[in-house]
């Protein structure tokens, strides 16, 4: 019981304050994954590739993949009921009093703000997933030297399916399915 | 109402961006329930707006017409498809984990994610960076969370703040 209210308090908020759509919900997680034992950190990745290679709102596939874990089916429900209660609230208030709310000159600077300040959090979600999928930072408690510190396979793997990214701009789902087969290949 | 909005969740891989087309065809075409022009203020400002932007627009257009229940109805569509795929395959995973092969399997797909976030990055601040301002907005931010974890809320009522801060100091010189 504990746990569902939490689930309902922490994607509430994070459906309150994430602005700039699916991607500025995962700051939000990764905030919750501090604070709390039902979302692991390891969690993630695995949470957003499975996220961005189903159909559906990438913000609502990890909310309820997210709260899945962390209480079944009913967990799963409240998370993306939670994260989705604000936006209508906030909706209906601005369709009732907010002609062109999106012209109002107080939304437009706001929003200069918001653009870089929101790429910086989603970049620093990045690095989580970037400092325990590529770097292998337990190496550093361990004393070792640095060529220990990067996982040299999946570095080659990254440099890989970037270039292949550069050149073909294909769907999520491929590189996925692509990167799938390659750490079984591998054995990362 | 329900089953369109059910619809454009569950044939839109990729969110928000991706769902336009599809928005398009049944919104728009299909239905009449808003012209091209009206949909794309309404998608406006599902971008500024907090939340998905997928959600924001189904629940404008659902309220726009046919109130609180509409857009209740709107919703609770473009979730719904989300809820049963995902459930289906997070129980799978979660029976699965333990094979090494999965295990695998997943460490290649960490990878791919990490190169998926980069790639959004990248999209982001080419439109969203703009000077030197935004690039220290952008430092600052990813500093204060990557390095001291400060929770995101606090960043983002302080960044909105300073937008309209840094407006008003424009407007005046």
């Amino acid at each position: 019981m504990n746990i569902l209210l939490s689930l309902f308090i922490e994607f509430f908020k994070t459906g309150l304050f994430a602005v700039g759509g699916g991607l500025a919900t995962l700051p939000f997680l990764y905030d919750i994954a501090a604070r709390y034992e039902w979302l692991p950190a390891e969690l993630m990745p695995d949470m957003i590739a499975v996220s961005e290679s189903t159909p559906g709102p990438i913000g609502i596939n990890m909310a309820t993949y997210a709260g899945f874990n962390a209480y079944g089916v009913l967990g799963g429900v409240v998370a993306t009921f939670s994260l989705v209660l604000p936006s209508v609230i906030v909706i209906i208030l601005i369709s009732k009093f907010l002609n062109r709310f999106n012209e109002n000159p107080l939304v437009k600077n706001a929003f200069t703000g918001l653009r870089p300040a929101v790429t910086g959090l989603i970049a620093a979600a990045g690095w989580q997933v970037f400092s325990i999928s590529i770097l292998n930072l337990s190496a550093l408690g361990q004393g070792g030297s640095w060529p220990y510190l990067i996982n040299w396979k999946a570095a080659g793997l990254f440099v890989i399916l970037w270039t292949v990214n550069r050149k073909f701009k294909g769907h999520p789902l491929y590189y996925i399915a692509g990167a799938a087969v390659a750490g079984l290949l591998l054995g990362l | 109402m329900f089953w369109a909005f059910f619809r454009i969740g569950g044939l839109t891989f990729g969110g928000g961006y991706a769902m336009l087309p599809m928005l398009q065809k049944e919104v728009v075409e299909k239905y009449g329930w808003a012209t091209e022009e009206e949909l794309m203020d309404y998608y406006a400002i599902g971008q500024c707006t907090p939340g998905i932007i997928a959600v924001n627009t189904a629940t404008f257009i659902g309220y726009k017409r046919r109130g609180i229940p509409g857009a209740i109805f709107a919703t609770t569509g473009v979730v719904f498809p989300s809820l049963v795929i995902i459930t289906i395959i997070a129980a799978f995973i979660q029976n699965f984990a333990h094979i090494v092969y999965v295990q695998r399997a997943f460490a290649g797909i960490r990878v791919a994610v990490c190169m998926l976030i980069l790639e959004a990055v990248i999209k982001l601040w080419k439109s969203g960076v703009k000077n030197i301002v935004g690039v220290c907005l952008f430092a600052i931010a990813f500093a204060l969370t990557a390095i001291l974890g400060i929770s995101p809320i606090y960043l983002v009522i302080a960044a909105a703040l300073f937008g309209i801060f840094w407006g008003r100091v424009g407007a005046k010189q």
